[in-house]
């Protein structure tokens, strides 16, 4: 038997089936594992031991009763822009350093009600603005794979600990690639849903039309299994669409055979990595000898997503972070002279400066006068962009790509230069302005550190997604390659 | 004429009577314990999520249909961005570019007693924020978030009322007709109905409008008349001494009845309005529309024709008793219960009975005199049981609680004395004490034959039917 840390969600619900093993041994094994790893990670903001103890006993409990729920005592983490009742949510920011919410986000609560255990809260870029994990006020997370680099970003706290095995899964959003840089970066399988898949209440904002809650995991036989619990409608969540929850599992059984695969020819022109492209390309050739076509697809207006999603997000995020005002909750400056005082203050000294940044871009975008050219013009090239994407898929299945232009870039190497930061997304932003589902899962490595697959699909497009990349798992050996560090 | 024009504006915040908020469950009951009506939706917290409550739509849809407006198939909600204690998300959700109601309109009567026709530039939705209370807190600031979220409808006038006057009245129709539809309480006192005026001034003849002030904070319709005439007064002024009316927002403080500038164009906020990413646009088909209309009921102005139409009483009464519709459900179920003529019902109620609720501050609803009970009444007056001057009497005391009008006619003794031959001898008594008046009404004083009823009723303690006393009076001194 494979190490408990080494199985997968799937491997380990089977164990737990048999009797092999209980949730509370699992549990345990894991939360020593974040013991001593997590100090050089920094993977977590905030474990919960105790909790998960308590859940996996009660999992043990309900398995003993005939009462076990799909997900019933398998461990995973939260990035921490969930909201969970009694435990902090900081969101990666000194502003929420001491938020403890009195509610749980949708997908806490499915979750928990399937069975599943949180081992923790994962560390991400503060408010999720960030593909580095460096904005993160608890500081950076380390890349398994590599120390000295960054894991991507922002749910790269969730990415890392799947990564070095202190967690089967994690949850994470996505908002211009959030989820699926991260797991490229640190070679594990990350799934952004189609927008209005997953519910967003209770998942503090970003950019409110682009965010989607998803997931990391080693396997995208994990990722169909944890889709189906979250997905679904939600009243609290108007722009959650009351859409029929295929079997996602299911959907993994079927072959390559016809598949239409698009490849873009835009995602390989120059910016890309030279070798990442190399590996991608095989990749692609793996797919096609085993039943997929490729086919050549055009995106005209993809260059353009990159200026669009910089206008569209900082506007959104504008309003969005208004409500962090140190009234209510959140970071209250000392003393405050008057209510402007207690404003500025209050904001000046919650907020990091990529926050601050991308607040005032945005604010700037809203102002009279600028609309129309900013933000107005943005919305209109977003549906250009989408109505790209609707004219590939009306010829190919799915569209195969990179899913970063290079493999994990050192800690500190960009923090200086925000733009070259923001092309980082290039590839995965596309899918969020057109509100696609993506995915990434590993397709080998670069000078010892690992690059991923992109897949994005039609909306509601998950299932062909998890065939895909289920299929090209089955078919290479990278997604179970484990960092030398944390075997 | 005065060589000034008026133009106005109004800006009208209706309070929808919806059980709970626009985007969340908490209830929009009205004077709970701060704060206690608000829940995390309304407070703003992180990861909370805005779900339209579908009543407000339905309200707005009636509303635009009430006013011949058209109801908008596709509306968007928009973020108002500003920053205030008592606006918990720091912004506002409100409708900007694609309001639900646009075009409408309604008709007041001008100070010719001209129909005249006041066009509705659009309604929209929007959430209230809190309120911020100062007193008795010391150096700090008290927010209570009861009223954040409340849904409201702001209905906003195109700039055709040309006086204080006009504006009142259309501020009243608006009022009745969004109470006769059932959307809104109308509670001025609550802030229920609450609105804005934007005032200008231009010479007369010229087409350009003059520079605009908006005058905030106007919950009373005597209020909006005063600070109306107050502003009109205060920039005709500012003109003819040379200045220009500066474009700002101006509060009416009542108690000194005089507006002060509260923020110029200069300080105003750039409220970066743009859709809210997290409410979908509201669509509306023709088969919703269709049964919205199904539910409207009779409205001010067709029932105030009906009334004249139908009952064939005067205009003026009938303007009076459908100013809301329980009045007018009163009315016509006192015509209905009694024989009287419906003009002598509408003068009783219009006089009387509406003259002692107002004495009382109590609204129809509460009226201790029920219709049944005041047709009743009417009943006897009418077949001449009493006078009308005894009437008043017994009114009163069956507003006191005393029973009914035939109870206490016959408790009181007040029945109208209709025996011919009872009649003629106190005539004859009366005759025979005045001989002096008697001689000089027959020298052609005719006047004097109040003063021979007025002795004849003394006589009878006012109950003798004054149409017998005049006859038997006239005959026996002819």
């Amino acid at each position: 038997m494979a190490e408990l840390h080494e199985q997968t969600l799937i491997e380990l619900a089977a164990g737990l089936e048999r009797g092999d093993f209980t949730s509370v041994e699992v549990t345990e094994a894991l939360l020593a594992r974040v013991e001593v790893h997590d100090q050089t990670l920094n993977a977590f903001v905030t474990v919960t031991g105790e909790q998960a103890l308590a859940a996996a006993r009660a999992a043990d409990e309900a398995r003993a009763a005939g009462n076990a729920g799909i997900l019933n005592g398998l461990p995973l983490v939260h990035k921490d822009i969930f909201c969970t009742r009694d435990v902090l949510t900081t969101c990666g920011s000194r502003m929420l350093e001491n938020f403890v919410s009195p509610y749980d986000a949708t997908i806490v609560e499915r979750l928990a009600a399937a069975g599943a255990v949180v081992l923790g809260k994962t560390n991400m870029d503060e408010f999720a603005m960030g593909s580095s994990n460096e904005t993160s006020y608890f500081g950076p997370v380390k890349n398994p794979w590599h120390l000295e680099c960054s894991p991507g970003g922002s749910s790269g706290g969730s990415a890392a600990a799947v990564a070095a095995r202190m967690a089967p899964a994690a949850t994470g959003t996505d908002t211009g690639g959030s989820i699926r840089q991260p797991a490229a970066l640190t070679g594990t399988v990350g799934l952004k849903p189609t927008y209005g898949r997953v519910s967003r209440y209770g998942m503090i904002a970003f950019a409110s039309s682009l965010d989607q809650a998803g997931v990391i995991t080693r396997s995208s036989a994990d990722a169909a299994l944890l889709l189906g619990v979250m997905a679904g409608f939600d009243e609290r969540d108007s722009t959650c669409i009351d859409h029929p929850v295929p079997d996602y599992t299911a959907a993994l059984s079927q072959s390559l055979d016809g598949l239409r695969v698009g490849v873009v020819k835009q995602h390989f022109d120059e910016g890309l990595d030279e070798q990442t492209g190399a590996a991608v390309r095989e990749a692609l050739s793996v797919l096609e000898a085993n039943g997929a076509t490729l086919l050549e697809v055009d995106l005209p207006n993809i260059d353009l997503s990159v200026p669009t999603y910089y206008v569209v997000a900082p506007a959104e995020c504008s309003s969005n972070l208004s409500r962090f005002d140190g009234v209510r909750f959140g970071h209250r400056a000392e003393d405050p002279e008057d209510l402007f005082d207690l404003y500025c203050r209050s904001r000046g000294e919650g907020f990091g400066a990529e926050v601050k940044r991308r607040i005032m871009t945005g604010t700037y975008a809203l102002s009279a006068g600028y609309y129309d050219a900013y933000y107005l013009k943005a919305q209109q090239v977003r549906q250009l962009i989408a109505d790209d994407f609707r004219q590939a898929f009306e010829k190919v299945d799915v569209i195969a790509g990179p899913t970063a232009p290079t493999p994990a870039f050192r800690l500190g190497d960009k923090t200086d230069d925000p733009i070259t930061m923001y092309l980082n997304d290039i590839y995965t932003i596309g899918a969020n302005l057109a509100g696609l589902p993506g995915i990434s899962t590993p397709c080998g490595f670069v000078g010892g550190l690992p690059v991923g697959l992109h897949l994005v699909g039609p909306h509601w497009g998950e299932e062909l997604l998890l065939r895909c990349a289920h299929n090209y798992e089955q078919l290479s050996t990278w997604h179970k390659a484990c960092p030398g560090d944390f075997q | 004429m005065s060589a000034w024009e008026v133009v106005i504006g109004l800006e009208i915040h209706t309070q929808l009577a919806t059980k709970s908020k626009i985007f969340s469950g908490a209830s929009t009951a009205y004077g709970a314990e701060p704060n206690t009506q608000a829940c995390l939706v309304d407070l703003g917290y992180p990861g909370v999520l805005p779900v339209l409550n579908e009543e407000v739509v339905r309200m707005a849809a009636m509303f635009g249909l009430a006013v011949n407006a058209t109801v908008a198939p596709r509306s968007v909600f928009a973020r108002k961005n500003y920053f205030y204690p008592d606006l918990p998300k720091g912004y506002q959700i409100s409708q900007y570019e694609l309001p639900i109601v646009e075009h409408g309109e309604l008709f007041i009567t001008d100070a010719d007693g001209n129909e005249k026709r006041i066009g509705i530039t659009r309604a929209h939705l929007e959430e209230d924020a809190g309120k911020s209370t100062h007193e008795g807190l010391g150096q700090f600031s008290g927010i209570d978030l009861n009223r954040a979220g409340t849904p409201l409808l702001e209905i906003v006038s195109e700039p055709d009322l040309r006086s204080a006057q006009e504006a009142v009245a259309y501020m009243r129709k608006i009022h009745s007709i969004v109470r006769y539809l059932g959307i809104s309480d109308g509670n001025m006192q609550e802030g229920s109905f609450r609105c804005d005026a934007n005032v200008s001034v231009r010479p007369r003849g010229q087409e350009e409008f003059g520079t605009r002030t908006e005058l905030k904070n106007l919950n009373s319709f005597r209020f909006v008349e005063k600070a109306i005439n107050f502003e009109i007064e205060r920039q005709i002024d500012v003109i003819e001494d040379g200045f220009d009316v500066v474009q700002e927002t101006r509060l009416y403080d009542a108690n000194k009845d005089e507006t002060r500038s509260m923020r110029s164009k200069e300080e105003a906020n750039d409220y970066r309005y743009f859709p809210d990413p997290d409410l979908l646009p509201v669509a509306i088909d023709a088969a919703y529309i269709e049964a919205v209309q199904q539910t409207l009921p009779e409205l001010p102005d067709a029932k105030r024709r009906r009334f004249v139409d139908e009952y064939g009483i005067r205009a003026d009464d009938a303007d009076i008793l459908t100013t809301s519709r329980s009045l007018a459900d009163y009315y016509e179920d006192v015509a209905a219960a009694t024989a009287a003529e419906a003009q002598g019902a509408a003068n009783f109620i219009v006089g009387d009975l509406m003259g002692a609720l107002n004495k009382a501050g109590l609204g129809i609803e509460d009226s201790p005199v029920s219709a049944a009970a005041l047709a009743g009444l009417l009943d006897r007056i009418r077949d001449n049981t009493i006078s009308g001057k005894i009437a008043k009497e017994v009114f009163e005391a069956m507003w006191a609680g005393e029973g009914s009008a035939d109870e206490i006619i016959e408790a009181k003794g007040l029945k109208q004395i209709t025996d011919a031959s009872a009649i003629e001898a106190i005539v004859d008594k009366v005759i025979e004490a005045n001989p002096g008046q008697v001689a000089e009404y027959r020298a052609g004083k005719d006047k004097l034959i109040g003063y021979f009823v007025g002795q004849v009723m003394k006589e009878t303690g006012g109950k003798a039917n004054p149409g017998q006393v005049n006859q038997i009076l006239k005959q026996k001194l002819g």
